[in-house]
């Protein structure tokens, strides 16, 4: 078995890809959230545009939970410090995201404009308060906050918006913005489509603009020197930056790999920044907390290793198929009428001339 | 005003009280949803299955009619459970720091194990009419099911290892995880989830028996609900009388493992031999007034039932209350015994009257007179409201009855929360989740009795467009 250090960084590394997976999946339904009335215009437009992550915005959202429940397992200080610290910035995330999660169920629950406008703008503030507020919480988490002695924060929420902070959140709202935008893009057709894409030209630009400078920052601001390797995975996030900008316009496909790649190599940078620690101390270097002092035991992780061995690859085979099996394109034509599962089974049973699997088995006889 | 000790203004309310309070409120608020989700997302599979065996429409019907409720619940509970996994630490980051070597694992393994797998196939079940072929599509529906019950087994594990610590030591202050499979396999645990999952069964089922009672009773698609009644009433007469057997094994393993808790529930004072079962009392409201003003009682039936002899010896609480000042300390180890007594009966009464209800269901059910029973129909109505009323009773008990422990015997609940969080920053969150909760609650319950009234939608007939949608969007 791997010596507890090793240990520890695995985790770190692991927690890490928890919140990549998070960030990169839900932050394009952060940004098709935002986008419902900008892109949809009519009903049959918006419940298109809501089809493109209805069957994958719960399952993106458990990234966040296993994040949380990994942190917690992995590093109970960390957890504790960062919880009860970001205090008030954490009721406004999970404040969004229940709006937004309950505005998805609801939305089609009822037939009056008042009722579905009022639900699209809880889908829009609830979708864009935590794609701002990641941002300023990681960009806080990097750049340091008052911790004391005792691992706890002694700041509050306001210590919490400095402009660094802020830069941090504009940017991830804007990278979550364009990456709906081009998923968007991607995922419809028609009118649908061609207002994604251009939304997303038009956004990928200052996205761009403001992540490389927030990058900058980070990179020039690290405690002690640069961080060389942070600097190299930021340069690239920059330039995954611009690739989407340049490509926004033109290919929906590689400007979504572009988006995704600037995503991760965004938060790699930060978390590659933030190593060896779990939380960075601006009162003093001294109360820094280091992966060690912010860890479970050795037979804790020992145990959530081989449990995440087991699961993780499952997980991840499971969540693609589910991609794979909704990867047709939507329209709005598609959705002007709902029809049911009989009609849906029957138009299956059509294009694909699947034969007695289709019927009911009582019904042969 | 003269104040009773430790009762005091709502306005000066410390931080450990509102957290306390915000801890209470945001869970009974999340297990409304999280029973009647469990249990519909079985009952639904069963429908399916049932359309999937016989290729009867009505089961298809009921099908979709059932599965546009349970995702109603579902995306309450779905939303409410990430306030569950953030305010551990937001709120409680002493206790974090404390259990999160153990506390924090089954957590992480209910994401991994369960979550993922129910967000995941919820979604393709929903979106997944007409794309997946019909086995794989029924699949989902059983793997939907099958990871609510996985999850309820994590967190009851996380929980049941607060009643009753096994599988750690002591290091550092801390609680430290020595062996993961006593945790997950603690016994009680064991009964926890048998419990909780049977109860769960029984809430979706007195759910389906109101509505299909509810449409009977106006001879509405009597062939939809006829066939969902005939499934409910029985297993809610099973469920019934299994939730409360197991129950009683339960309480008698809780007497082993939390004494002072079962004292409590029976407000027995003093040890006695032969104690009876109380019906009604009054006391003083405080967590050990010592005696009781009024008791009304069963002469040797609680020595009964959790002994096996009438004559079997009952500790009460001023005699586990020394003996646990001699192990830890000078201290009140009582929890407020006329909440424990009450919240036990209250659990009790409701389960009883449930099973009551059901069983003469049954009885109707067999004589082939229910559908012209006016009482059982009309009654089936507000009776959907006991499950409800049993599990935040269950849950008020098991919480408040530990006081005031937050870990049995390890972490006292008043050092266990976040030292940095004061009064006026849990006052916000409270207010905020409470108000939050409130509105959700009121739309919630808006959205599920229309898509009641509306009914199943006829398979044969496309649901209108700008109508409300069948189970997507």
């Amino acid at each position: 078995m791997p010596d507890y250090t090793t240990l520890q960084v695995v985790w770190f590394v692991l927690i890490s890809i928890l919140w990549l997976g998070y960030f990169v999946l839900e932050g394009f339904d952060f940004g098709v959230g935002m986008l419902i009335r900008a892109v949809g215009r009519d009903d049959a437009e918006k419940r298109a545009v809501l089809h493109t992550i209805g069957p994958v915005w719960d399952g993106n959202e458990v990234w966040l939970i296993v994040a949380g429940g990994a942190t917690f397992a992995a590093f109970p200080q960390w957890y504790a410090t960062l919880f009860s610290g970001f205090y008030l910035a954490l009721f406004l995330i999970l404040v969004g995201l229940i709006v937004r999660n309950v505005s998805f169920e609801f939305w089609g629950k009822g037939e009056s404009a008042r009722w579905r406008r009022g639900w699209e703008w809880a889908m829009i503030l609830g979708s864009a308060l935590p794609a701002l507020l990641w941002g300023v919480g990681w960009a806080n988490i990097v750049h340091g906050v008052p911790i004391d002695a005792r691992m706890e924060y002694t700041g509050t929420l306001f210590d919490l918006l400095h402009p660094y902070a802020l830069l941090g959140g504009v940017a991830t709202l804007l990278m979550f913005l364009t990456h709906g935008a081009v998923f968007l893009s991607l995922r419809t057709e028609g009118d649908l489509g061609e207002r994604a894409k251009a939304i997303a030209g038009r956004v990928a630009a200052p996205a761009a603009a403001v992540g490389i400078v927030f990058l900058l920052w980070t990179v020039l601001s690290h405690r002690g020197g640069i961080d060389v390797a942070s600097a190299i995975v930021a340069a690239l996030s920059a330039a995954c930056l611009l690739a989407a900008a340049a490509l926004a316009r033109r290919s929906a496909g590689r400007a979504f790999l572009a988006t995704a790649l600037a995503i991760v190599t965004f938060f790699v940078a930060l978390f590659v920044d933030l190593f060896p620690h779990t939380m960075v101390s601006s009162t003093s270097g001294a109360f820094d907390m280091t992966l060690n002092a912010s860890s479970s035991s050795s037979y804790t992780l020992t145990v959530m290793t081989v449990v995440a061995a087991l699961l993780v690859p499952v997980v991840l085979v499971y969540q693609a198929w589910t991609y794979w099996v909704f990867r047709q394109r939507v329209s709005a034509e598609d959705f002007g009428a709902v029809r049911n599962p009989l009609d849906l089974l029957a138009a299956r049973h059509e294009d694909e001339g699947e034969d007695d699997e289709l019927e009911p088995a009582g019904s042969r006889s | 005003m003269e104040v009773a000790p430790g009762v005091h203004s709502v306005a000066s309310m410390t931080a450990l009280e509102l957290a306390r309070w915000q801890f209470g409120i945001t869970t009974l608020y999340h297990f409304i949803f999280v029973p009647l989700t469990i249990g519909l997302a079985l009952s639904v599979a069963i429908f399916q299955t049932k359309w999937h065996r016989t290729g009867e429409e009505h089961w298809l019907r009921a099908t979709r009619f059932w599965g546009k409720l349970m995702l109603i619940s579902f995306a309450l509970g779905v939303a409410t459970g990430l306030v569950q996994e953030f305010q551990f630490g937001m709120n409680w980051s002493n206790y974090s720091r404390f259990v999160g070597d153990i506390f924090g694992a089954p957590l992480a393994m209910e994401g991994l194990a369960a979550f993922f797998v129910e967000s995941t196939f919820l979604g393709l079940w929903i979106f997944g009419w007409g794309r997946l072929s019909k086995k794989v599509h029924l699949a989902c529906a059983w793997a939907v099911a099958g990871s609510t019950a996985l999850s309820a087994y994590f967190i009851l594990a996380a929980n049941s290892w607060m009643q009753h610590p096994v599988g750690y030591r002591m290091a550092d202050g801390k609680a430290e995880l020595t062996n993961i499979a006593s945790v997950l396999f603690n016994n009680t645990a064991l009964y926890a989830f048998a419990h909780t999952m049977l109860a769960a069964v029984l809430t979706a089922g007195m759910v389906l028996i109101a509505v299909s009672a509810w449409n009977v009773r106006q001879g509405r698609e009597t062939a939809v609900f006829g066939g969902t009644m005939r499934i409910a009433v029985p297993m809610v007469t099973l469920a019934a009388v299994a939730t409360i057997v197991v129950g009683h094994f339960d309480g008698i393993l809780m007497t082993e493992q939390q004494p002072m808790k079962m004292a409590a529930a029976d407000a027995v004072f003093n040890t006695e031999k032969g104690a009876g079962l109380s019906l009604f009392a009054t006391g003083d409201f405080k967590s050990n007034p010592e005696g009781l003003n009024r008791n009304v009682q069963i002469p040797n039936l609680l020595s009964w039932i959790t002994t096996g002899y009438p004559q079997g010896e009952i500790r009460g609480i001023n005699d586990i209350n020394r003996e646990y000042q001699r192990k830890f300390g000078p201290g009140n180890y009582t929890p407020i015994v006329a909440v424990a007594y009450w919240s036990w009966r209250g659990m009790l009464g409701c389960a009883f009257a449930m099973l009551g209800f059901a069983a003469w269901g049954w009885w109707l059910l067999r004589k082939g007179t229910l559908r012209d029973s006016k009482w059982f129909l009309r009654l089936a109505v507000p009776f959907a409201a006991l499950p409800f009323l049993a599990s935040s009773c269950g849950w008020i008990f098991t919480e408040m009855g530990r006081q005031p422990w937050v870990v049995f015997g390890l972490l006292k609940t008043d050092v266990a929360n976040s030292p940095t969080v004061g009064a006026a920053e849990v006052w916000i969150t409270l207010l905020g989740f409470t108000l939050l909760y409130g509105v959700l609650a009121a739309i919630a319950a808006r959205v599920f009795l229309k898509a009641v009234k509306k009914g199943p939608v006829e398979a044969g007939k496309a649901e209108d467009p700008g109508q409300e949608l069948a189970l997507a969007y």
